[in-house]
């Protein structure tokens, strides 16, 4: 790309040293003025950036690096974060893992009738966008007699369910023993907790999107836009790792309603079920009911032959 | 130790002042490419502030052009080790001093991979957690993690090679053998390394099928060392054409016999892996029946990809037969190689990874005008990079920008 000169210098006749400083001091000035002109125009858009991220939220730790005073004063900046974009005060907690529990979840075949009461109880515990729209729950309708995924169909909307010939299969994230999400992230962003859970740290995640790549079982969620939630519909009782609300940019996904079932109670999708299809528990306990149906049962996990280890079984009763 | 900076400050200021300096049509091409970035900038702003809700991209189908993309330059810069390896290992005459073109080019190709990897994060701001000891790196587990470091040394280790070379001619010195050779050693394990960890971010989701397949990797490799070199060849002709630096042909013939082994390497194992895929037929053949022939009814990859395999076999076909021994034959044999090998090492590739989703959900991608204007922009930057570092490389090469002439010019 040089000129066609020998050797592509520039070959003008040189005028006097001074004035040719000069001139070619204005001339570079303007350019850059130009220059810095149009880089400005360029980034216009940012204008309507609104308040991004601010500087504590940039600089903050890891989850696992945070001390507890830390930890606390990241849950009153998040309790304001929230409060000045949905204009109502939450209740931000840290909720730890108990000792000696490790929670499966259990999913009846035979008695979903696929209404999806789930979808939407899990939408509203767990603060997701409304617009655009987020589930962690998918159900598949499922023609009797296979479970070929592809045969599935995502978007059944008949006048009433369940439809005969077909059985109904609600998907969410698995909480594998072995889980592939958490193996690529770069970053350590999402990981597994003692009692089993699977979670994401949303002021770490960098928005890669390899974990939704490496998940088999379609269950991460990522946010393309700002979610957005309307103020009369946020549920205020919220955990850093679980249901507070999420950024653009960033991961999300089923959580077992970690606010929930670390203070003892049952996941919203259990309580809303109408069939009595799901059942949650301490798989440690050897009382507890999910250790009964895994032993007593006709048991299954979505994809054994990946070896991730799902936490979530399917089984049938008949 | 002062003089020796200060002379080192001199040479860089005298190299990014003659990037400024040119005749029209190099002011024009620069002014274009200096535009494209612009519009891409822009666009990228805009993204930035809505999210990457502003691209095509879905839960459905979570990576798209910029991956995409990523993904073929790559192989691009990985490919300069295939002027490297003829010249220090079988010691060729023709390419000696073409080398630093190459590695010049892997310079301008990482960058425009960092760009690419850059524009892809929801959270761009928050890349410092990717830093190793300052953030939280997920290393040896991720190959993310792998590919990060591998991309940045590859970088380091190219750009000291060409800085280190081309500083030695401007002080018409000879470069000390222990200061260089080494690393361009290092270099040539490392330009395939970069491009088999990049395999490895997609060979190693066993949920996958479409990628899970251990064919993927050498392919990558073959189809770099196809794409690759037609870049460079292309990139020689337009030198000698618009400088005077002169490229004997014999130069480009080298070069056009590696191509030709590695696009019939290349189509080799192309059709292993479609026959791996489509005359075993199990379930796990669906991505591969989407692109080729459409599923479902979705067809939108299909005219792309059968694009793409025609042109790399009139390509293929072009390269090995002696027709491609002129010049312009060489060039459009190059043009299609590089046009199909695009096509299907990157929308071909990355998308019908997705597509069906793992719970068997048909959800198509197509590119965003914001995206592709983002994808234009970095194009053009890499273009810009290039251009100034041959602007700068040139003139050293042939004398004419050197320590003896500071004062002159």
């Amino acid at each position: 790309m040089t000129g066609p000169t020998p050797g592509g210098e520039p070959s003008h006749p040189k005028p006097a040293n001074g004035d040719m400083s000069r001139r070619s001091f204005l001339r570079a000035s303007a350019a850059f003025a130009t220059g810095v002109a149009a880089v400005a125009a360029g980034l216009a858009p940012l204008r309507k950036l609104g308040d991004y991220c601010s500087v504590d939220e940039f600089l903050q730790k890891h989850y696992k690096e945070l001390t507890p005073d830390e930890m606390a004063r990241v849950l009153a900046r998040i309790e304001r974060e929230v409060e000045r974009q949905y204009g109502i005060r939450p209740h931000v907690r840290d909720y730890k893992p108990m000792n000696g529990v490790e929670f499966v979840y259990a999913l009846n075949l035979t008695r979903c009738v696929g209404c999806r009461r789930c979808v939407h109880a899990c939408v509203a515990e767990n603060n997701q966008s409304r617009d655009p729209e987020i589930q962690y729950i998918r159900v598949l309708k499922m023609p009797n007699g296979t479970l070929d995924l592809e045969k599935g169909d995502h978007n059944y909307a008949p006048a009433a369910v369940p439809e005969k010939g077909f059985f109904y299969m609600p998907v969410q994230c698995h909480h594998c023993k072995n889980p592939p999400c958490v193996k690529v992230c770069p970053v350590k962003a999402t990981w597994q907790e003692p009692d089993g859970i699977t979670v994401i740290d949303y002021n770490w995640c960098i928005g890669c999107r390899y974990c939704e790549a490496a998940c088999p079982y379609w269950a991460r969620r990522f946010n393309f836009a700002q979610p957005s939630i309307p103020r009369e519909e946020i549920n205020p009782n919220m955990s850093y790792l679980g249901n507070r609300p999420r950024y653009r940019g960033v991961m999300e996904k089923c959580h077992f309603c970690i606010q929930r079932t670390r203070a003892g109670r049952y996941p919203a999708c259990l309580e809303v079920c109408p069939t009595g299809s799901r059942k949650f528990g301490n798989i440690l306990d050897p009382d507890s009911e999910v250790s009964f149906i895994l032993q007593n049962k006709r048991v299954f996990v979505l994809k054994e032959d990946l070896l991730t280890l799902p936490r979530f079984f399917y089984y049938f009763d008949i | 130790m002062i003089r020796g900076t200060k002379n080192y400050l001199v040479f860089l200021w005298r190299c990014g002042r003659i990037a400024f300096v040119g005749n029209w049509l190099y002011y024009a091409w620069m002014g274009l490419l200096t535009m494209v970035c612009l519009a891409g900038l822009n666009a990228y702003a805009r993204q930035f502030t809505g999210g990457l809700v502003t691209t095509g991209m879905s839960d459905q189908v979570s990576w798209g052009v910029y991956i995409a993309n990523f993904t073929f330059i790559v192989g691009v810069a990985a490919a300069a080790v295939m002027v490297v390896v003829p010249v220090y290992i079988y010691r060729n005459k023709d390419l000696h001093d073409l080398v630093i073109f190459g590695e010049l080019l892997a310079v301008a190709a990482i960058i425009m991979c960092l760009a690419f990897v850059t524009v892809d994060l929801g959270r761009p701001e928050r890349f410092w957690h990717l830093i190793p000891g300052l953030g939280k790196f997920n290393f040896p587990r991720s190959m993310l993690s792998w590919d990060v470091i591998v991309l940045n040394i590859y970088l380091l280790l190219n750009v000291h090679i060409c800085g280190y070379i081309l500083y030695c001619r401007y002080r018409g010195r000879m470069p000390a053998k222990w200061f260089y050779i080494p690393f361009v050693f290092v270099g040539i394990v490392w330009a395939v390394s970069i491009h088999t960890v990049t395999a490895f971010l997609f060979v190693g989701l066993g949920g996958r099928h479409f990628w899970n397949d251990a064919i993927i990797g050498p392919r990558f490799i073959a189809s770099a060392f196809a794409a690759g070199p037609s870049i460079i060849i292309l990139a020689l002709q337009v030198i000698r054409r618009f400088s005077t630096y002169a490229i004997p042909d014999r130069a480009l013939l080298v070069l056009r016999s590696i191509v030709q082994i590695a696009m019939l390497v290349n189509l080799f194992l192309l059709a292993n892996e479609l026959f791996n895929e489509f005359y075993t037929e199990n379930l796990s053949v669906a991505s591969a029946r989407y692109l080729f022939f459409g599923l479902h009814g979705h067809h939108a990859l299909v005219p792309w990809i059968w694009t793409a395999l025609t042109l790399d076999v009139a390509a293929t076909a072009l390269f090995v037969l002696p027709l491609s021994r002129s010049v312009q034959w060489l060039d459009v044999a190059c043009l299609c190689a590089i046009i199909g090998i695009w096509i299907e090492k990157g929308m071909g590739l990355v998308i019908p990874g997705f597509v069906p989703t793992p719970l068997g959900e048909m959800v198509e991608y197509r590119p965003t005008m914001n995206e592709t204007l983002i994808c234009l922009g970095i194009w053009a930057l890499g273009f810009l990079c290039y251009t100034i570092f041959l602007r700068m490389s040139i003139p050293i090469l042939q004398g004419t920008l050197s320590k003896a002439n500071e004062g002159a010019v």
